[in-house]
């Protein structure tokens, strides 16, 4: 395929349909730094005009793992490689709810004053495209691209 | 029903349970007996009627209250967390009512401590006590709290007590009319409720034929503090003010209602009216906070 900038890898995964430019934070989320990762940023993509690529070299993403990069990249689509074959899709699934993960934007939610890790909830207003958070302790509600994220443990 | 933190908890049948409650404890058929319970209010924030109506409900019950106000004399002045405090007192007392001035903090508060957390406002998030007095009221005045004609006036954008009771009553079929300056509309993520729940509202920035077939009125304080430019809120203040004229062509059974305390928004001409009842309002506080101890203190079912 023409897109296949980069190398193709043996085994792991491939993270296909990142929106462009959130390559970084899905490799960040994913706390992989250990594993070789190849990033593909700015790709052309016919579906969505520009997307990032990630391939990560012999790690397989865990449903779980898969469930936190859907909240940044609802719409990518996740391929587990063995002997440079796809052998499984894993389906992106939004979270119900996400710990610990999202610092509430809110100034003054309890969650920036007390020791208390944040929760979210997903679901409402959340579309294809767009995933919205709403924090179980004040109430707001975000776009998940206005929130930051809380990457150290 | 453990606690009360948010409106958004509450299904309809817990709402209409804890208005058939307090109208049973009004109207003296029942009366929960809370002689020797014993409640916690803890006010970080100042809050005369809702502190004081806590108070008068748990000891017309037959409890007692200890009191904090403020946070300069506690513990609090020391850096102990709210945590802490809270666990401290939950070994004095039978069950806390909590005001701050943080957003999440009677939700917090209920996951640190095992007796019951009342939330008596938590910043701009929710105030769910004023919520409910609120239904109380517009069902003791109108009858019903079904397919009702409601309107709100004022600032729509930052009023915690017009948010709690759109949500409150969104599953009343109800139509909305919401009157306010054009940057103090109503939030968004509101009206996506309202939408999802199929209910029919509209917006306008004057009072201007919002009266006619109308059963309550609803009205808030525009704060000063809310503008920038405060020649922008001289212009705004005086053009919603509900007075006898406004309400010429109303419906007899129109009810004016305002959380309380009012500054110039609803004249004092309008408090000989029939059409008055913010103070009554203000009464129902009572009723409805003792079913809501009674409740939560398993005094009542």
């Amino acid at each position: 395929m023409k897109e296949m900038k980069v190398d193709a890898i043996r085994n792991g995964t491939v993270i296909d349909h990142i929106p462009a430019g959130k390559a970084w934070e899905v490799a960040e989320i994913l706390k992989i730094h250990q594993a070789p990762l190849l990033v593909g940023v700015n790709l052309i993509s016919r579906k969505y005009g520009r997307k990032d690529l990630i391939k990560i070299e012999d790690h397989e993403l865990s449903s779980r793992e898969a469930s936190s990069i859907a909240l940044i990249a609802p719409q990518a689509s996740i391929s587990i490689i063995r002997e440079y074959e796809i052998t499984q899709k894993v389906p992106v699934t939004i979270p119900d709810e996400i710990t610990a993960l999202i610092v509430c934007p809110n100034p003054a939610c309890v969650t920036n004053a007390e020791p208390v890790p944040t929760r979210f909830t997903t679901g409402g207003a959340t579309t294809e495209n767009e995933v919205r958070v709403r924090c179980v302790y004040c109430e707001k509600r975000y776009r998940m691209t206005d929130v930051k994220l809380r990457l150290q443990p | 029903m453990k606690n009360l933190i948010s409106m958004r908890d509450l299904t309809r049948e817990e709402t209409l349970r804890i208005l058939e409650l307090a109208q049973e404890i009004e109207g003296g058929k029942t009366r929960p007996d809370l002689s020797g319970r014993l409640a916690a209010l803890l006010f970080y924030e100042p809050s005369t009627r809702t502190h004081f109506s806590f108070d008068t409900a748990m000891k017309r019950l037959g409890g007692q209250t200890l009191s904090m106000s403020g946070s300069g004399s506690t513990s609090v002045q020391k850096g102990e967390s709210l945590a802490d405090t809270l666990k401290t007192i939950s070994m004095y007392s039978d069950l806390i009512v909590i005001r701050s001035p943080v957003e999440g903090a009677a939700r917090y508060a209920a996951e640190v401590v095992d007796i019951p957390i009342i939330n008596a406002g938590d910043g701009a998030n929710q105030h769910p006590t004023q919520a409910l007095l609120d239904l109380y009221s517009i069902r003791k005045t109108q009858g019903t709290l079904e397919g009702l004609s409601v309107a709100l006036v004022g600032d729509l954008k930052f009023g915690r007590t017009a948010h709690s009771l759109v949500q409150a009553l969104a599953g009343f079929r109800p139509t909305f009319t919401f009157v306010s300056p054009e940057h103090l509309v109503m939030p968004q993520y509101i009206l996506e409720d309202l939408d999802a729940a199929g209910v029919t509202y509209h917006h306008q920035t004057t009072l201007d034929g919002v009266t006619p077939g109308l059963d309550v009125m609803y009205v808030t304080r525009i704060q000063r503090e809310r503008f920038a430019d405060p020649e922008e809120y001289e212009q705004v203040k005086d053009s919603y003010v509900i007075d006898r004229e406004i309400l010429s062509d109303a419906k007899p059974t129109l009810r004016v209602m305002h959380p309380l305390p009012r500054v110039k928004e609803v004249s004092t001409e309008v408090d000989g009216t029939e059409h008055a009842y913010y103070f009554q309002q203000a009464r129902n506080g009572v009723p409805i906070r003792q079913a809501l101890l009674a409740l939560l203190l398993g005094a009542a079912s």
